[in-house]
């Protein structure tokens, strides 16, 4: 999955389509969207014990799933600028990880309106929370890095390697936060059991349509990158470096 | 094998630099028992609260401290362009960050080894009995730190706000193994002492990872 976007953000076909063809993908996607919003709220049945709160999860799962997809990408394009150093790569590297970032912001926003009215709490320090909560520092921080570093080779070359850190990181954090809880009893935290199988169908739509929604949104994430790297690349050829972007 | 000679003679002028003037060591030291002694007055714990929370403040205290402390180990090689002539030298990039490593592991290991029996004192713990497995859970721990903590502060050196910034990609990164040396710590002070292997094992297999990967990568943060 994550292949085939990558792939197609990078053709430079897609990259010099006319604007109206984006329009139509943009009401596409939209459309999408409200059909997903609809069917969560109205084909999924109602949750036994939680109630309606429940439909939120239609929306904070398949929102948590792209954003791993989209850091996914990010990591796999990290890895593939420092073998190749293609400008492409690392132009989809920060892309698809500031894409990421409110995707996953997305997530535990959800998550913690859903946690309060069926835990009681809005937050908790389980496994997968806290991991989650890491993975957005992590990934802040990354962008926040790349803001620092002026030159723009070196920025590349500099974040990508903070990037294979990070990534390397994650199952670390899962498993220390994981193996840290499982000593100690805590509330059981929601998920397994049988779904229902309107539910799960609610589900795939909603994970198609948040993942057309990161297709779309890295696209022109990607496109604006290619634009500033080239204004950028113009600038140094006229001499006058200006402001880095 | 080529990789162990440069790093030794490297190491070997990472160490002579500090020796000469012990700042680092005498400043971290310092340092975290500063922190440990504020510590100290925020919580005032009592002898069963230190047993629980001694190990995690100690690693909170010596988490702070190399974020710090780990901080010049690049940049000051950057004063007079050193870094430069290293890399002209015929030698594998890695071996660079391997010494510097190394070097750090050290400089933080003996800190530590000096502060331990003062921690003990102001906690009122007892560690007579388990120095061997303290000993290999401070060094699992710590090299973690200067790993993870040696790349970053050549990542942030390239950086600006670099200060603020090493500790800011270091602290996330390093919460799994503050979380597996805490645990493991705390329960070699506990009342009926014993050493956790999951933990060990945890912080090894951490350690073996973020070194593999550092050997896999590290080179890229070395090129000109």
């Amino acid at each position: 999955m994550a292949q085939a976007h990558a792939s197609s953000t990078l053709s430079p076909a897609s990259a010099a389509k006319p604007a109206s063809s984006q329009g139509l993908e943009t009401i596409g996607v939209a459309l999408l969207l409200a059909i997903a919003g609809y069917c969560a709220l109205f084909v999924a049945p109602t949750e036994a014990t939680m109630g309606q709160i429940q439909r939120i999860f239609y929306f904070h799962m398949p929102f948590g799933i792209t954003a791993f997809v989209s850091f996914l990408i990010s990591f796999y394009a990290s890895i593939a600028y420092l073998r190749t150093r293609a400008p492409k790569w690392d132009l989809l590297a920060v892309s698809s990880a500031e894409v990421g970032v409110p995707f996953i912001t997305v997530m535990l926003v959800t998550g913690s309106i859903w946690a309060h009215p069926v835990w009681g709490i809005w937050w908790t320090w389980d496994a997968r929370l806290t991991s989650t909560f890491v993975l957005w520092v992590l990934y802040v921080c990354y962008l926040l890095l790349r803001t620092l570093i002026d030159d723009p080779e070196r920025r590349a070359v500099i974040s990508a390697v903070f990037n294979i850190f990070a990534a390397f990181d994650v199952p670390f954090v899962y498993f220390s936060i994981w193996f840290f809880r499982t000593q100690h009893p805590q509330p059981v935290i929601g998920g397994g059991g049988s779904l229902d199988p309107r539910m799960f169908d609610v589900l795939v739509v909603c994970w198609v349509a948040t993942l057309a929604m990161l297709g779309l949104l890295l696209r022109q994430r990607y496109r604006l990158e290619a634009l500033r790297h080239e204004v950028a690349q113009l600038r140094m050829e006229a001499g006058s470096p200006g402001e880095q972007l | 094998m080529s990789l162990l000679r440069p790093t030794a003679i490297l190491l070997e002028k990472e160490l002579r630099s500090e020796l000469r003037s012990r700042e680092l060591i005498t400043t971290t030291f310092v340092f975290v028992l500063m922190v440990l002694v504020l510590f100290s007055f925020t919580f005032d714990p009592t002898s069963t609260e230190s047993r629980r929370f001694g190990a995690g403040l100690l690693w909170l205290a010596l988490l702070f401290a190399g974020s710090l402390m780990l901080h010049p180990s690049f940049t000051r090689e950057q004063t007079n362009d050193t870094l430069a002539a290293l890399r002209m030298a015929p030698l594998d990039p890695v071996a660079i960050l391997a010494a510097k490593i190394l070097a750090n592991f050290c400089f933080l290991l003996l800190t530590e080894m000096i502060l331990l029996p003062v921690f003990a004192a102001l906690y009122n713990l007892r560690i007579i009995g388990v120095l061997a497995p303290l000993f290999l859970v401070m060094a699992l721990g710590t090299l973690a730190l200067s790993t993870v903590g040696t790349v970053f502060s050549a990542v942030s050196s390239y950086a600006r706000m670099r200060e603020l910034l090493l500790p800011l990609l270091l602290l996330p990164l390093l919460t799994p193994a503050l979380i597996a040396s805490a645990e493991a710590t705390s329960g070699l002070l506990d009342v009926s002492p014993s050493l956790s292997i999951s933990w060990t094992a945890f912080l090894a297999a951490f350690d073996i990872i973020f070194l593999t990967v550092t050997w896999l990568f590290g080179e890229y943060l070395l090129e000109e």
